[in-house]
């Protein structure tokens, strides 16, 4: 890995025969939404479960005019993110950049960017299992014929089930949607939160599970509803305090375990637009300038 | 004040560091050499290369000497090298009756032309650990030569069966031409899978996994009781047409090892009793992985033979998709990998789900 510049791999590491089996299946995604095709993915030098399907996708579509950011629950400096996007940067030579809005595609796991996403930009998911069905049934040639029907009553059923014990829906991350009116499909493990985001996407969404062989796309501008009922519509995650960085409301926060005491904090999971409203002057109660704001309010 | 985790990066770095350093052990004690492993540690060598995919000693204790003898990982080096390569096309099929035999045994026939031949086999040691081992440069004993050398013609067991109608023939694939064989690394596994693509998977499977599912049709989960027909251990050689030539030239020659088994069969209303085969074989000298696999590919045959299927073993898809070893040591140890994001919703949800309950039971003893 260290000597890339040197060997004969190919630019994105993957050679060209490959790319175009994966563009082909890509091709076939964007025309069928939500719909998982099968395709020869390869053993990648990375483990299988650490983003191979994702960094398939990548490779195939990223050209030498990219620029490539990658998260990993939402942060760009949490050790797998740097991995991949040292890999790509060693086998492309491509810009890096940690701006959402810089990016023209981004790979992630678990997460959506909280600053929305643009036309001509691409979002690739990494996907660990693709068929939202499998923990109903664990058979692929049952759940391939329960697509091919649209038969996802067994789906309802569960989340029925949920209510009547919990009170409530208990998926909390990989909430399936329903895509395009047709296919159920599973968000790959992002937490519901960032669901809505997935609807009228302006950017192309792209979802690659390696180990599984499956790719399934999100064309732009397409529409995508979280799967719920009319009495107990589908919502999404709250907090009852803001960001203690940036004070942010509305953006999916982490919680920060800081002493044995109980003592915590929760701040924005996408380290980037946390930083940028920072650096706008925007401040949380644990901010290092927050006493000083709060200083200055009182004068 | 808290401040954002950074130097995720550094960490690596540093991490990758440590780890050559272990790698190596102590500076004192002399470096292991590729040599050493291919001749010394010969049956790792032929795990890495069965499991790899990838008949090549050298690379194979290379990856062995990176992974620091952990095998698994050593099959994932391994396979990540060999999904980089060209591929020029596929060899004729390898006829192992023209093997040059390091070891055949049968366990069906006292004695069957062309003897039976033991070879380097842990069999029938005491395995008592040899101290005098532990003392380095002794000269090992060798073994004497035999007076006359092995037979050129050596039968297949299942043959000799065959010409009685006693077992079933082997049907060779729906097609013999070599485009028509299904290969799993160049396309997504499929449900149901042909017998070419099930071998396949088996032969790259995790010897431990296929060794277990095979122990448990002894068991009596799908128990088939099979006699070893045959086991072929030796030197094959590799043909291959290339297309200019429209001929086949001899290539190299490979360490193969392969079982057939002999396995009961009570018939069935498509099929009258006749005795029915299991066939395992794997690169390098692996015999405990090619029984079981012979074993393995047996109890798979359950729907071609109109077999009541009861177990695992059984289960084409159950068995398929969980035997290699590489997929499976990637997702079950991916779930160290951060996943704050997903935690943190489920922590969310039991906080609300707990929150309601209480403020249900304080509502209804308010009531009482």
């Amino acid at each position: 890995m260290s000597n890339f510049e040197n060997t004969a791999y190919n630019f994105a590491y993957l050679d060209e025969q490959t790319k175009r089996m994966i563009r082909r299946a890509l091709l076939k995604a964007v025309a069928i939404p939500g719909y998982q095709v099968p395709f020869a993915s390869r053993e990648m030098p990375m483990p299988y479960g650490w983003g191979t399907g994702g960094i398939q996708v990548t490779a195939a579509v990223i050209g030498p005019e990219d620029v490539l950011k990658v998260i990993d629950q939402g942060s760009d400096d949490t050790t797998n993110a740097v991995s991949i996007r040292n890999f790509f940067q060693k086998t492309t030579n491509v810009e890096t950049t940690e701006e959402t809005a810089k990016a023209s595609l981004i790979q992630t796991r678990h997460r959506i960017p909280e600053t929305p996403l643009t036309d001509g930009q691409i979002l690739v998911y990494q996907v660990p299992i693709p068929e939202p069905l499998r923990f109903l049934e664990p058979r692929e040639t049952e759940t391939r014929k329960m697509h091919a029907l649209e038969e996802y009553g067994l789906m309802h059923v569960k989340l029925y089930e949920d209510i009547s014990r919990h009170g409530d829906i208990a998926t909390t991350y990989a909430y399936p949607v329903n895509v395009a009116g047709r296919y159920v499909m599973d968000p790959s493990p992002t937490p519901k939160f960032d669901n809505p985001k997935m609807n009228n996407m302006p950017a192309l969404q792209l979802f690659g599970a390696g180990r599984e062989k499956r790719i399934y796309a999100i064309p732009p501008y397409t529409e995508v509803v979280s799967l719920d009922f009319e009495d107990y519509p589908f919502t999404i995650q709250k907090w009852e305090e803001p960001c203690a960085l940036c004070g942010e409301t509305e953006s999916f926060l982490d919680e920060v375990i800081l002493d044995d005491a109980g003592g915590r904090m929760f701040v924005c999971s996408d380290s980037h637009y946390c930083k940028s409203r920072q650096e706008q002057g925007h401040s949380g109660s644990q901010s290092p300038d927050a006493e000083k704001a709060s200083r200055e309010v009182a004068e | 004040m808290y401040v954002a985790v950074k130097g995720g990066e550094k960490a690596i770095e540093n991490a990758h560091r440590y780890l050559a350093e272990e790698r190596r052990g102590d500076p004192a004690i002399e470096e292991l050499s590729l040599k050493q492993i291919t001749e010394q540690l010969s049956h790792a060598v032929s795990r890495v290369m069965a499991e790899g995919s990838l008949f090549d000693r050298e690379l194979a204790a290379l990856a062995i000497k990176q992974a620091r003898g952990d095998l698994i990982e050593a099959i994932f080096l391994i396979r990540a090298y060999r999904t980089t390569l060209p591929r020029f096309g596929y060899s004729a099929p390898i006829n192992t009756a023209d093997m040059a035999l390091d070891r055949r045994v049968s366990a069906t026939f006292k004695d069957l032309p062309g003897g039976q031949i033991l070879g380097p086999t842990f069999d029938y040691t005491h395995r008592l650990l040899d101290f005098a081992l532990a003392a380095e440069g002794l000269e090992a004993e060798q073994a004497k030569e035999a007076e006359e050398a092995v037979d050129e013609d050596v039968p297949r067991v299942l043959e000799l069966l065959n010409k009685e109608g006693l077992i079933e023939a082997a049907v060779p694939g729906e097609s013999d031409e070599s485009s028509s064989v299904g290969d799993l690394t160049r396309e997504p596994l499929e449900f149901p899978a042909g017998r070419d693509v099930r071998l396949q998977n088996l032969a790259r499977g995790d010897e431990g996994f296929i060794l277990s599912l095979g122990y448990s049709t002894q068991r009596g989960y799908a128990r088939n009781h099979a006699f070893v027909g045959e086991i072929r251990i030796g030197h094959v050689a590799v043909e291959f047409v290339p297309e200019e030539l429209g001929f086949a030239i001899e290539i190299g020659d490979i360490l193969v090892s392969e079982c057939e088994t002999v396995n009961q069969f009570q018939g069935s209303k498509k099929v009258p009793a006749q005795f029915t085969r299991g066939y395992g074989l794997a690169f390098g000298h692996c015999e405990r992985k090619v029984i079981a696999m012979a074993l393995v590919d047996r109890a798979l045959r359950a729907d071609e033979l109109g077999e009541e299927k009861s177990a695992p073993v059984q289960d084409e898809e159950f068995v398929l998709s969980h035997s290699d070893n590489i997929q499976a040591t990637g997702f079950v140890e991916h779930i160290k990998l951060p996943h704050y994001v997903d935690f943190q919703s489920e922590l969310e949800l039991v906080r609300r789900l707990r929150a309601n309950a209480l403020r249900t039971q304080t509502t209804l003893e308010a009531a009482e």
